[in-house]
């Protein structure tokens, strides 16, 4: 029903809203704006006392003024006023969008918001502490933050308050934990959970959840009082829990919070405890196969939801393996299955699943049915998850699989993920390379498919592996080599070129397709196109080559001796040419062979790849990968208990103390050399100089969708009417 | 826990937006900005759900409103989705046959009922009947009879 407004009309707002509406353009919005704001601003400085209506109405129009975009810089006295009233949720609304650090009026709200909490009135308790939970701030935490346990945990308190007091209680302790302080309050609270109102027992769970991750030993008494209601509802027909069935469903969201609070906790000790709980996750497993019992999309939401959180309880314990491959199937359907929500939802699951090590077996089994969703899925999110989930299930078995498919979807794949994609495949193919030739040719492809992505810490890996290892070098000159004659050529890709010519083309001299001028002509046919890093980068290559080929000498010095190098406007290219120029000319071979020996190699350290990518992704990544590293190098980590961000915490530092056996390519396991990490890291960054070259900015359509104004093209379409909405 | 609501239109106007923390509003004004973009962008076929800094994004579209959603990485998607739809129920029943133009002209209403809904960014009460009680007992409070009489036009 439009335009015509339920209970307290308040036509004026009305009138005012649909004047806004209709104004044309932009311009006539904000004179109307101004208009009415200068005619509130009258009324409210004016001698005759407003009464409540309009003092209410008028407060609601400065809201709607400002959620229209403007700037509000009066009122907020007249809102607290209305506090008073008795109508404050007017006053209330106004004050928790707009709130301002003014302290005389924090007072004052603040003892409104006293008297309301100690009114015996439900309605205004709960608006006392909605206003609280929606600011939240550290004044009223200092306020309030002792009332409210006491009003959570009152005999005489009713169930309407209990379940505002826990959430704002809640909502205090994430601001400002260190004002709410453990007490008697906290064993009661955990009775809460044996409540008979269930939104009682809906809210006291956000909270106990929260105070239990911080708190473990103190509510560890919830964990058999969580599991014995959850076997209630799950064991419930649907017309027990009447307005707490959800199409069908018993309780959703007080299974879910049951499922995740007891994911705070390792799996119970208790064998009866234990035994109920392994029978519900089966119940909620099995009720999955079950035909439905509605058709509607939100009964297999809400089931589906509870099946999802069950899931993660399984993958969290990790000591089931009965569950956890029932759990593997039960996800390895939902990949084919017809409702994307459900296939992106599966593959997320599995990610974690695969890091399990009693379901990374089946796991890997669907690796075809996962590569088949990275080519043919519509959607790119749901792509991006079969990516993810192929990086996690990777292991020495199908690493080259798993590897050329990342490559041919990384040719097609939206640009704000490449970068992520190209750490990706350059960490597993390091990490699961048995022949190195195979991995400098990944990541040479690398290069070329997605040159602009691949940051420096990719290349300058390649580099330290070909340093590092006699038997590839060859291979990687002559592939170079060839890479470098295509007529596009990756400005990365000539970077890793002129270096490993510089350092190995000797060994690829003897051809002469590949002979030394051959091979200057073509680095030095790229030099312009190139930046000035990777010009420097020439550079040295070039005087490099002087001293492995010297009948190359004249030509080389005379490319270094024209104006263009040693004029030119940039110091770094300039100082380089006349250097090197001069150190050719009065040098004798020996010097010059001294000063140009070979690089040595490369100290291990923590992959930057590694940790570049975690950086990317934030703290709860834990793959495979990163498991092995610090099962290698840490011990075992604690049974059966805590994943996901201990578990990442834990990998990386164990990765990053570097020990001699942080030695994730099995090359040299002798004690690394000294000092040499600094001076060789410095080396490296003296050759390399500046960084790569920047990604570009995904491309974002700045015009936006805030058109200017125009006819109102809201319809009066019912928001619940089938079809109406969207299909799936 | 959800971290904000925010309902729009076909062509990007904000009906409605409700945070759970404490933002900035040049925070605020990015966020609205992004989301925007990133849905309406949207194939009509794509799932729900999207991923966007460290947040898990959750919308839904009725008739002309899209309902988007941001929560922390360790919700439940899926619940998210149920959560819009109990929210756009709660509102069907409170205004009866609910369309956009009854949450323009009745905002803070709407803000209202969320309220009764959700608090903090979670899930306060899933029952339709005690909403409703309450939303019901709320307006009685908000006003006598004789001010309905008596209203004045503006």
């Amino acid at each position: 029903m439009p335009a015509v407004s339920k209970g307290d009309g308040m036509r004026g707002l009305a009138v005012f809203i649909s004047d806004i509406r209709n104004c044309k353009s932009k311009e006539a919005e904000i004179k109307r704006i101004n208009k009415e704001l200068a005619n509130i601003r009258s009324k409210f400085k004016g001698d005759k006392a407003l009464d409540g209506y309009s003092k209410k109405k008028y407060v609601c129009k400065l809201l709607f003024i400002f959620l229209l975009g403007h700037d509000i810089d009066f009122g907020h006295m007249e809102a607290v006023n209305l506090l008073s009233s008795n109508k404050p949720a007017g006053g209330y609304l106004f004050i928790s969008v707009l709130v301002n650090s003014n302290s005389e009026l924090i007072r004052l709200i603040n003892n409104a918001i006293k008297n309301d909490l100690s009114s015996r009135n439900p309605t205004f308790m709960c608006l006392a502490l909605h206003c609280i939970a929606n600011v939240g701030s550290r004044e009223m935490a200092e306020a309030f933050a002792s009332e409210i346990p006491r009003i959570l945990v009152a005999g005489d308190t009713m169930d309407s308050v209990k379940q505002s007091a826990a959430l704002c209680l809640l909502r205090l302790y994430k601001t400002s934990p260190d004002l709410v302080l453990m007490g008697e309050w906290t064993s009661r609270v955990v009775h809460l959970l044996n409540d008979q109102h269930m939104g009682v027992v809906t809210a006291a769970i956000s909270l106990i959840t929260c105070l239990s991750q911080k708190n473990p030993d103190e509510f560890k008494t919830c964990v058999s009082l969580a599991v014995s209601r959850l076997s209630r509802i799950v064991s419930s027909a649907s017309t027990d829990l009447q307005d707490y069935t959800y199409y069908f469903v018993p309780a959703p969201w007080l299974s879910c919070k049951l499922l995740r609070l007891l994911q705070c906790y390792p799996p119970p000790e208790d064998g009866a405890v234990k035994g109920r709980l392994v029978e519900c996750l089966e119940t909620i497993l099995n009720k999955a196969q079950e035909p439905p019992k509605s058709k509607k999309v939100q009964h297999s939401n809400a089931k589906n939801a509870i099946l999802f959180e069950a899931i993660s309880l399984i993958i969290h314990y990790d000591s089931e393996p009965n569950l956890l491959v029932r759990a593997c199937n039960q996800l390895g359907q939902f990949l084919q299955h017809r409702e994307t929500n459900l296939r992106y939802l599966a593959l997320e699951s599995m990610c974690t699943l695969a890091s399990s090590e009693f379901s990374h077996e089946a796991v890997k089994t669907h690796i075809e049915t996962v590569i088949n969703a990275l080519k043919t899925e519509r959607d790119v999110s749901v792509r991006q998850r079969a990516a993810d989930l192929l990086y996690a299930m990777c292991d020495r078995s199908n690493a080259k699989q798993i590897v050329a498919e990342m490559l041919s979807y990384l040719e097609t794949a939206d640009y704000s993920i490449r970068e992520e994609m190209v750490l990706k495949v350059a960490i597993l193919a390091e990490k699961y390379a048995v022949d190195y030739s195979w991995y400098v040719d990944t990541i040479l492809n690398l290069i070329r498919i997605a040159g602009d992505y691949v940051s420096e810490e990719v290349w300058y890996r390649v580099i330290q592996i070909v340093i590092n290892r006699d038997d590839v070098q060859g291979y990687a000159a002559k592939t170079v080599f060839e890479a470098l004659q295509a007529p596009a050529c990756h400005e990365n890709m000539v970077k890793v070129g002129g270096y490993i010519l510089g350092e190995f083309g000797n060994l690829i001299a003897g051809d002469p397709r590949s002979s030394p001028l051959v091979q200057f002509n073509l680095l030095h046919s790229k030099f312009h196109l190139c930046s000035v890093p990777t010009r420097a980068l020439l550079l040295s290559a070039y005087i490099k080559f002087i001293n492995l080929f010297p009948e190359t000498k004249a030509t080389i010095q005379e490319v270094l001796r024209c104006d263009s190098q040693i004029r030119n406007s940039d110091v770094e290219l300039q100082q380089r040419a006349v250097e090197y120029l001069k150190l050719s000319s009065i040098a004798s071979t020996d010097v010059l062979a001294t000063v140009l020996e070979e690089m040595p190699p490369f100290p291990e350290r923590e992959s930057s790849i590694l940790a570049k990518l975690k950086k990317k992704k934030g703290p709860g990544t834990v793959s495979v990968t990163d498991l092995e590293d610090s099962k290698r190098e840490g011990g075992e980590l604690n049974g059966g208990g805590e994943r996901g961000p201990d578990t990442a915490a834990m990998a990386s530092s164990n990765a990053s103390t570097p020990s001699p056996s942080a030695d994730l390519l099995g090359i040299r396991s002798a004690a690394p050399v000294g000092a040499a990490p600094a001076s060789a890291g410095s080396l490296l960054v003296d050759v390399f100089s500046e960084a790569g070259p920047a990604a570009p900015s995904a491309a974002v359509n700045d015009d936006g969708f805030l058109r200017d104004l125009e006819q109102p093209t809201e319809t009066c379409d019912s928001l619940l009417v089938e079809g109406s909405g969207d299909s799936e | 826990m959800m971290r904000f609501l925010l309902l729009f239109s076909r062509q990007g106007k904000l009906r409605l937006q409700k945070w759970f923390t404490p933002v900035s509003d040049r925070e605020k004004k990015k966020v609205i900005r992004d989301m925007v973009l990133l849905v309406l962008a949207r194939q009509p076929r794509s799932c729900n759900f999207l991923h966007w800094r460290d947040l898990k994004i959750v919308y839904k579209r009725y008739a002309s409103l899209y309902f988007c959603s941001g929560l922390e990485n360790n919700d439940n998607e899926l619940l998210a989705l149920e959560v819009l739809h109990r929210y756009v129920e709660l509102l069907d029943k409170y205004f009866g046959n609910v369309c956009e133009l009854d949450l323009i002209f009745n905002f803070e209403k709407a803000y209202y009922i969320l309220d009764e809904f959700l608090m903090g960014g979670e899930v306060l009460e899933t029952s339709k009947v005690a909403v409703s009680a309450s939303m019901e007992e709320a307006d009685t409070l908000q006003e006598t009879m004789e001010e309905y009489m008596s209203k004045p036009t503006y």
